[in-house]
């Protein structure tokens, strides 16, 4: 089957990233103009669209702190948690101030690492 | 009247450029040096990596790319891991469009700008675009978009070399940076009921479905998340109502 290290030129891996990159993303980015365009404001319709929107972009955010990529798998799920939670408590608490959350929550995150060793 | 009214897009889309230095922007630029990290390490080569960033745009879909071509993953095998992920930008985009578009707007116009959406575009624009006037939204969101992925595109290329002296700590604490944020942004520009509701079941079956069908799970939590959330709003609605 054609991969990524099939053809042995500099302009292959980027034929590669336009297909399989360029072309999986943006042909949604395409549809969802064409079903926007249908869409009335304040809709029932419309209101479907940005919860599915939202429920994605939350399932998202769970995976990403459940099964992360990169240096974050190092650290231990229960302190990824819990500096999530923590951070989301004090960012509801401080009145819905994001930066409240975020500080909170990467203080806990790399705290946390310290403690543990 | 008509050259009156392109200047005042100019001045409006100057205005979308400035988010450049909002909250949404620099959080999203610290987790392109996560991925710049995370590229450099799975050696992919440095024109690549620029191209990447800027013919994807989408963050998720780059580190599954990566993550496909660190695995050996055949171009269809590829092609299906990102298209499955990237279905979101769907919802996302149609329910943007709506608050950005006049009659008057050319549907060629919305296709082009439509690369430039992603979660933070999407997360920054749904939190501003009621305080712009509707004739220029497409404008501020023109200025902002290609702004962002720009800056993002001359970061990638700048910080490529040095990346890889990152801290581990450092590095991990980028990667959780962005989930965090996403979290409390949307949470905080999130203005209906249904949208909250969302949020709780999405959070709940995105890592349930991951153990059942992985390959779907993004696409399942979401619509049937959605759809619950959807549904358990109207009824909370007839209730309060009667």
């Amino acid at each position: 089957m054609i991969g990524y290290a099939t053809f042995d030129t500099w302009w292959w891996p980027y034929v590669f990233i336009a297909i399989a990159g360029w072309l999986a993303t943006d042909m949604w980015r395409w549809i969802g103009v064409l079903v926007g365009n249908r869409l009335q404001q304040d809709s029932a319709a419309l209101t479907w669209v940005r919860a599915v929107a939202t429920a994605l972009l939350a399932a998202v955010i769970a995976k990403l702190i459940i099964y992360p990529t990169g240096e974050l798998a190092n650290v231990p799920l229960a302190l990824r948690i819990g500096a999530v939670t923590a951070g989301f408590a004090a960012f509801l608490m401080a009145g819905k101030r994001t930066w409240v959350g975020i500080v909170t929550a990467l203080a806990l995150l790399i705290g946390g690492q310290f403690l543990l060793g | 009247m008509s050259t009156l009214s392109a200047k005042r897009d100019v001045h409006w889309f100057f205005k979308g450029a400035r988010g450049i230095t909002s909250l949404p922007a620099i959080i999203l630029m610290s987790a392109f040096v996560g991925f710049c990290g995370f590229a450099v390490e799975a050696g992919i080569p440095f024109g690549q990596t620029v191209f990447m960033t800027g013919m994807i745009w989408a963050l998720p879909a780059k580190v599954l790319l990566v993550g496909s071509i660190i695995a050996g993953a055949s171009l269809p095998a590829a092609f299906l891991t990102v298209a499955l992920s990237s279905i979101r930008l769907m919802p996302m985009v149609a329910a943007l469009i709506p608050e950005i578009r006049t009659e008057k707007t050319p549907t060629w116009l919305l296709l082009l700008l439509s690369h430039f959406i992603a979660i933070t575009a999407y997360v920054f624009t749904m939190e501003r675009i009621r305080d712009v006037p509707r004739e220029h939204r497409v404008a501020f969101f023109a200025g902002f978009g290609i702004t962002v992925t720009s800056a993002n595109i001359l970061l990638v290329a700048v910080i490529y070399s040095t990346v890889s002296n990152l801290p581990a700590m450092l590095a991990g604490a980028l990667f959780f940076l962005t989930p965090v944020y996403f979290l409390t942004s949307i949470w905080a520009s999130t203005r209906d009921r249904a949208g909250h509701i969302a949020m709780v079941f999405g959070l709940a079956l995105g890592p349930m479905f991951h153990q059942v069908a992985p390959e779907f799970d993004i696409l399942y939590a979401g619509v049937v998340g959605g759809t619950l959330a959807f549904f358990a709003d109207r009824v909370w609605k007839g209730r309060s109502s009667s």
